[in-house]
């Protein structure tokens, strides 16, 4: 018989099998033992955050950036429900996360024990899955079936609870079971005659837009390759969703810019006026359809997703092809590719007049605004910082808001998982963490979280993190005084009445960077914003860069939801403006 | 909403209601009631009526019926969203006028009153399967099983004749023939 573990011991056995080199976590009473154990464990490495919300992005910032699945470790009740938004945010992005958190001892379960709350039950909702150990003997199995419910389909957070005497109490450990079809659950038996129909749909397009989506980075970097080859193949135009960004690379010609409430002009013009739709790997997000009835109205539309509840559920498709996205496009590309009289040149023909169409949309110029020798304008600011980092590989992780959007509309990512969004749930707070897990990822990589001043604030104590590892990341704060999206609802929709978004107070970001024991920058005119960049960039060490921009200044182009995507509001340069009125304006 | 200034979107027009019975199976462990009754609640859907019992106790299998309507659009999400969740092994979906589906619920009905009132009950019962549980001079416990819609106009007839107390089971299901659900 081999020899009895403890529950603490197993935990770090099964971590070790999974392959895990970092945790993310917060002691406390009831994770003691397996804090114990730890230094046991030299090929694990914790992560300490200065709150739990801030391990959890963390460690998806990690998953994100690595495909790995992010570790997260938490103590019972305050641990527990401070995880929580982040295992939402990632539930909602499908980031794979194993969280385990401790809880107090089995015989004081529903007795209102101190820092007891019933996690399972909170994180129901927010979770693939999650489980209360109630007997060791249980828990290897348990460990090990959460890191593969969190890593196959769709991915996604799962939560282990393990009560304090279990994980005291012994029992043998299982090595993790060679690969078995999960509960039934894997879906990759998409048919061959579905791959045809799709192939007959591309050959007689004339009007071709691919979306792509957040599912293509999940697929793996290989997945990207993939839609390189398919969409240059078949020359089609392609849009990407918030989440998508670098799957295909955003300089390319084919790429028509982000689709979607503050997509580009010729990409939502592109989704409305189509006659084919190819979504690989999105899910038809309200931010992207706008309203419902109105969207895409002439199109034949295609869905590849992983997920068989995705299909239908927002937009109904014509063909819907479950599986994982690599292996269906690697099935068209081999199909494509061995017909004979391949549609290479045929459809490149049909598809001539669209692409003349899309030129005249691009030419309005959508992302264009109105540039400052006097302030700094954050869209110009979003694109100093492109053009001056993009000779390195770099990493982008975000906060929530009109920053975010512009990060998404002016940085051009041309590599997948190099940019690190909360675009479900929308969690402000989510990027300096998340930047904080990315550098812990790739320690010799530029990690920049583009950032709103209202955002950061949420989870500023992580920089403290940052110093305590050395994480050189740069917090790239674009600081208009506001909290911008809210300012710009408020200034199109609500009167011009900014009802609470004015952040009076503010802290001084340098001495609050100085305070963290980092280094703090301030930049408040354009002539010296290019120089202020660089001594960001090549300081060995984590920054925030203060970037006092224009507060007025609002992000274009605009879907008003409950409005189709034809009918976009450009930005001021565009003379025909049409603001927002009546009905419109009921809508947003 | 009066005047919905930014409300995000607006609901657009509603489908056609079916009412649907899902037969899940399940492994019986701690919570997975709450994670199916918690995934209707959470994306608001509705619950008519639940069942729920263990069928097979070496195989830990428990099955829950649910009776739910929604438009064709909602029925089909159910049942994805339901076979995603880890502790669910299939399920199924039948319609509520599927002939080829045998839909069955119990009550236990309590009339209080004279022999002559509760005679008049028990007939009225007849074609319901009545089984008397429990008789005193003046009550009676009596046992139906009949469809949802046959129960309820059974409670509104009885109410005059002195029936008290209501309890009944939610729906349960079964396919007709020897065919069987995979």
């Amino acid at each position: 018989m081999s020899k009895l573990l403890t529950g603490a011991e197993i935990v770090f056995k099964c971590l070790e099998d999974q392959d895990v080199e970092y945790i993310f976590g917060y002691p406390g009473g009831a994770v003691l033992p397996i804090y114990d154990e730890l230094k046991n464990h030299q090929t694990i490495k914790h992560i300490l955050v200065r709150h739990e919300q801030g391990a959890g992005h963390a460690a998806e910032g990690y998953a994100r950036s690595s495909g790995k699945p992010g570790v997260v470790l938490v103590t019972s009740g305050p641990g527990a429900t401070n995880v929580v938004t982040a295992l939402t945010d990632a539930y909602m992005d499908s980031v794979p996360l194993v969280c385990i958190s401790g809880q107090v001892p089995t015989h004081l379960i529903g007795t209102d024990a101190f820092q007891e709350c019933d996690t399972t039950g909170i994180t129901r909702p927010c979770t693939k899955h999650n489980w209360l150990v109630k007997d060791v003997k249980d828990l290897a199995k348990t460990i090990h079936e959460a890191f593969r419910v969190a890593t196959t389909g769709r991915p996604g957070p799962v939560l282990i609870d393990i009560p304090k005497d279990i994980q005291f109490a012994k029992s043998n450990y299982l090595k993790p079971k060679k690969q078995k079809i999960y509960n039934g659950k894997s879906h990759n038996k998409f048919l061959s005659s579905e791959i045809d129909e799709l192939i007959n749909l591309i050959s007689k397009a004339k009007k071709p837009v691919i979306y792509s989506g957040g599912g293509v980075i999940n697929s793996g970097p290989k997945a990207s390759d993939s839609l390189r080859e398919f969409v240059r193949l078949i020359g089609f135009p392609i849009t990407s969703t918030l989440q998508g960004l670098g799957a295909f690379p955003g300089e390319d010609n084919q790429f028509i810019g982000m689709l979607g409430m503050h997509g580009t002009y010729e990409a939502n013009n592109a989704m409305h006026d189509c006659d084919l739709l190819i979504n690989i790997g999105a899910r038809f997000d309200d931010r992207i359809t706008g309203k419902i009835d109105e969207f895409s109205p002439k199109s034949k539309k295609i869905h590849i997703d992983i997920d068989p509840s995705s299909i239908n559920k927002i937009i109904k498709v014509d063909l819907a092809i479950v599986g994982d996205v690599n292996e269906v496009l690697k099935a068209v590309i081999k199909k494509i590719n061995t017909k004979q009289n391949g549609l290479k040149t045929s459809n490149k023909q049909n598809i001539s007049k669209w692409w003349e169409q899309i030129q005249k949309w691009r030419t309005k110029d959508s992302l264009g605004f109105i540039n400052s020798n006097k302030t700094i304008k954050p869209q110009h600011a979003v694109k100093r910082l492109y053009e001056l980092t993009k000779n390195q590989d770099t990493f982008i992780t975000t906060e929530v808001g009109q920053h975010q959007m512009w990060a998404a509309q002016h940085y051009k990512f041309n590599k997948p998982n190099r940019w690190m969004t909360s675009g479900g749930l929308g969690t402000m707070g989510y990027g300096l963490p998340a930047a904080v897990g990315v550098q812990i990822a790739h320690p010799d990589k530029l990690v920049i979280d583009i950032a709103g001043e209202a955002s950061v604030l949420m989870t500023m104590q992580e920089m403290s993190t940052a110093v305590q590892y050395n994480l050189p990341i740069k917090i790239f704060v674009l600081n208009n005084q506001y909290m911008g999206m809210v300012r710009q609802w408020q200034e199109l929709l609500h009167e011009k009445n900014y009802s609470e978004s004015y952040s009076e107070a503010l802290p001084d970001f340098v001495k609050l960077a100085e305070a963290y024991g980092c280094k703090g920058i301030k930049a408040d005119n354009p002539n010296e914003l290019d120089d202020k960049i660089k001594e960001m960039v090549n300081h060995n060490g984590p920054v925030i860069f203060d970037c006092q921009v224009d507060p007025n200044e609002n992000c274009f182009p605009m879907i008003p939801s409950g409005k189709p995507h034809n009918q976009m509001i450009l930005g001021p340069k565009d003379k025909d403006e049409n603001k927002i009125t009546g009905k419109g304006k009921a809508l947003v | 909403m009066s005047n919905p200034k930014s409300a995000y979107s607006i609901p657009t027009k509603k489908g056609k209601l079916d009412t649907h019975i899902f037969v899940v199976w399940v492994d019986n462990e701690a919570g997975v009631l709450a994670r199916v009754v918690g995934l209707f609640s959470g994306r608001g859907y509705n619950i008519e009526s639940l069942a729920v019992a263990e069928v097979d106790a070496t195989k830990n299998i428990s099955r829950i019926t649910i009776v739910t309507t929604g438009t064709p659009q909602v029925i089909d999400q159910i049942k994805l969203q339901l076979k995603k969740l880890v502790p669910v092994h299939k399920v199924a979906d039948f319609r509520r006028e599927d002939k080829k589906v045998i839909f069955k619920e119990m009550a236990l009905l309590k009339v209080v009153g004279k022999k002559k009132k509760i005679e008049k009950c028990l007939k009225a019962c007849k074609s319901f399967n009545p089984v008397i549980l429990d008789k005193t001079k003046q009550s009676v416990v009596i046992q139906i099983t009949a469809l949802r819609r046959e129960i309820d106009k059974m409670s509104k007839k009885l109410k005059p004749l002195g029936l008290t107390s209501t309890s009944r089971t939610g729906a349960i299901a079964m396919t007709r023939g020897s065919e069987i659900f995979k």
